[in-house]
């Protein structure tokens, strides 16, 4: 157990473990996933690390529910997730990302209450709060009304973010959140993720630069279809796993 | 004259008609320039040609009904065929798409000569709506009411379906099932602006109102509503100057709507041509 671990136990009282067991995901008839299995708890920060193509963002999707499993169980706070939970977040690739869609920085986050609301329910004071203080949380409040096209990347990433806690999601899964961020902006949201985790949640990130792992991340994921070894980063990262699952030398950001 | 012109009850419906397809069009079009496939609009609406055309074919005889549903079937099978087509991750959807109508169109066109109706046919293809009768102003209305409630009540789970489908099947969203929706609500509109401007023209007014909104704001709603308003308005002012300029009403609704849009992209505050360069 890390010591982040110990920490958002006690700022809640109470153990959140996220347990995937023997799961598997097919494309068709290709294999992205085969038997992954962890187990981890709020308060860490998991990189998922591999080659590309080694299912990194298949796991983050089968968590959240987006492609089917095809075998195996997915347990959070000791229930199984069927499909989807509401205190899972995803937050896509930035690229993958519409961001010329006519909608303000606080109307994205407003979009992560929907979850509360449901598809008719109007904002209550309560979603209003849960707005502006994810807003707040992620120093967001004075871009609030602007486009999101009109955000540097470390901001939409925040907004992304901001969007996930007014969903009040404790497992955050994030595709590449670091990808194409400059060396202050990544620096700014490792610092949010730390800050994230230390309050008792649980984040998830693929994670393609092995060379900022130790500093952002707390345990590791080695990925090539299957797991190739799971637990803290200082002993996870050895130079001859490294050798084993990266054929080429390690990419950079 | 104009004041004649608005006693004379058929100018009345076609106002009320022009009025209210604008709208409700209009409000669509929303829908349509946020999924940015205004050319798969495009493509459905030459795929109701042959569906009229099969409608005569199997009836005999041309009606606002089997042509509403001629056209309805033809556009649902080739724009949901598409999709279909498209999951199989081999042929993408716009390719798809292009296939399965131009091969309808061939049809329609094949099957057109068979058919001795070729004078109404026009009709179809570019509307009058001067000429509107009782069943059309039904189907329009039915359809434009029921497409406004469905978008109205559904408006959540579409937009954050339309905005990130990845991140709102992460919030429970039935994603596919709201792909699907839009796509026969998109046809069922076009099908419902066939009398107005017919089968061609219906792409103006199912795509032009909210490209128009879109240069003048940043907020998701003012898409459907601005919309709406700039469909309907336009489409009044286009039947009232029509006859002034002795054009048809069907093109001066497509006219007027496309002006507005070149006056918002020249002069929109925010993203105009013209507009104050910032830094």
């Amino acid at each position: 157990m890390t010591e982040a671990h110990h920490e958002c136990c006690a700022h809640h009282g109470h153990h959140h473990e996220l347990v995937i067991e023997n799961v598997s995901v097919n494309y068709r008839r290709v294999l992205a996933l085969a038997d992954v299995s962890l187990a981890t708890s709020c308060g860490n920060r998991v990189a998922l690390i591999g080659p590309n193509g080694a299912g990194k963002s298949t796991l983050l999707k089968a968590i959240a529910g987006l492609v089917p499993r095809t075998a195996g169980t997915i347990r959070w706070r000791g229930t199984a997730v069927k499909k989807w939970s509401r205190e899972f977040a995803y937050l896509p690739q930035r690229e993958e990302v519409d961001w010329s869609f006519p909608i303000t920085v606080r109307g994205l986050v407003e979009m992560g209450r929907y979850p509360q609301t449901g598809w008719w329910r109007a904002f209550s004071s309560a979603d209003t709060e849960a707005v502006d203080r994810a807003l707040e949380a992620l120093a967001l409040q004075d871009l609030q009304d602007r486009q999101i096209r009109e955000l540097s990347g470390g901001q939409q990433q925040r907004a992304f973010l901001a969007r996930a806690l007014a969903q009040e999601a404790h497992v955050l899964l994030l595709d590449e959140p670091f990808t194409g961020l400059d060396r202050n902006a990544s620096q700014l949201l490792g610092d949010l993720l730390a800050k994230l985790a230390h309050e008792g949640r649980l984040v998830i990130a693929s994670h393609h630069d092995l060379n900022t792992v130790p500093n952002l991340f707390d345990e590791a994921l080695v990925l090539a279809t299957r797991p190739l070894a799971f637990g803290p980063v200082s002993e996870i990262l050895t130079p001859e796993r490294i050798e084993q699952t990266f054929s080429e030398p390690a990419a950079h950001a | 004259m104009i004041t004649d012109l608005l006693t004379n009850p058929f100018y009345q419906r076609a106002l009320v008609t022009a009025g209210f397809i604008g709208f409700a069009n209009g409000f669509f079009s929303g829908f349509v320039v946020l999924r940015r496939n205004a050319l798969s609009v495009s493509a459905l609406s030459h795929t109701m040609l042959p569906g009229i055309a099969l409608g005569i074919f199997l009836t005999g005889s041309l009606s606002q009904w089997n042509a509403f549903f001629g056209a309805l079937f033809a556009a649902l099978l080739v724009g949901l065929g598409s999709v279909a087509v498209a999951r199989g991750n081999r042929v993408e959807q716009g390719t798809a798409l292009a296939v399965l109508y131009t091969a309808a169109f061939a049809a329609g066109i094949a099957l057109l000569p068979k058919l001795d109706t070729r004078q109404e046919l026009e009709h179809w293809l570019f509307g009058d709506i001067i000429a509107v009768g009782n069943a059309d102003i039904w189907i329009a209305f039915g359809i434009g009411a029921f497409i406004l409630l469905i978008t109205n009540l559904l408006m959540r789970p579409i937009l954050l379906t339309l905005f990130e489908p990845n991140v709102a099947a992460a919030q429970g969203v039935p994603v596919r099932f709201i792909q699907y929706l839009i796509f026969t609500l998109l046809v069922m509109a076009l099908v419902s602006s066939l009398q107005a401007v017919g089968c061609v023209l219906s792409v103006g007014l199912l795509v032009t109102p909210a490209a128009t909104v879109s240069l003048l704001t940043d907020r998701t709603s003012a898409l459907f509503w601005g919309g709406g308003l700039i469909g309907g308005i336009g489409s009044i002012l286009a039947v009232l100057v029509s006859g002034k300029f002795g054009i048809a009403p069907g093109p001066a609704i497509v006219i007027v709507l496309g002006l507005l849009f070149v006056l918002a992209y020249l002069f929109s505050p925010k993203y105009g041509l013209l507009a104050p360069k910032r830094g």
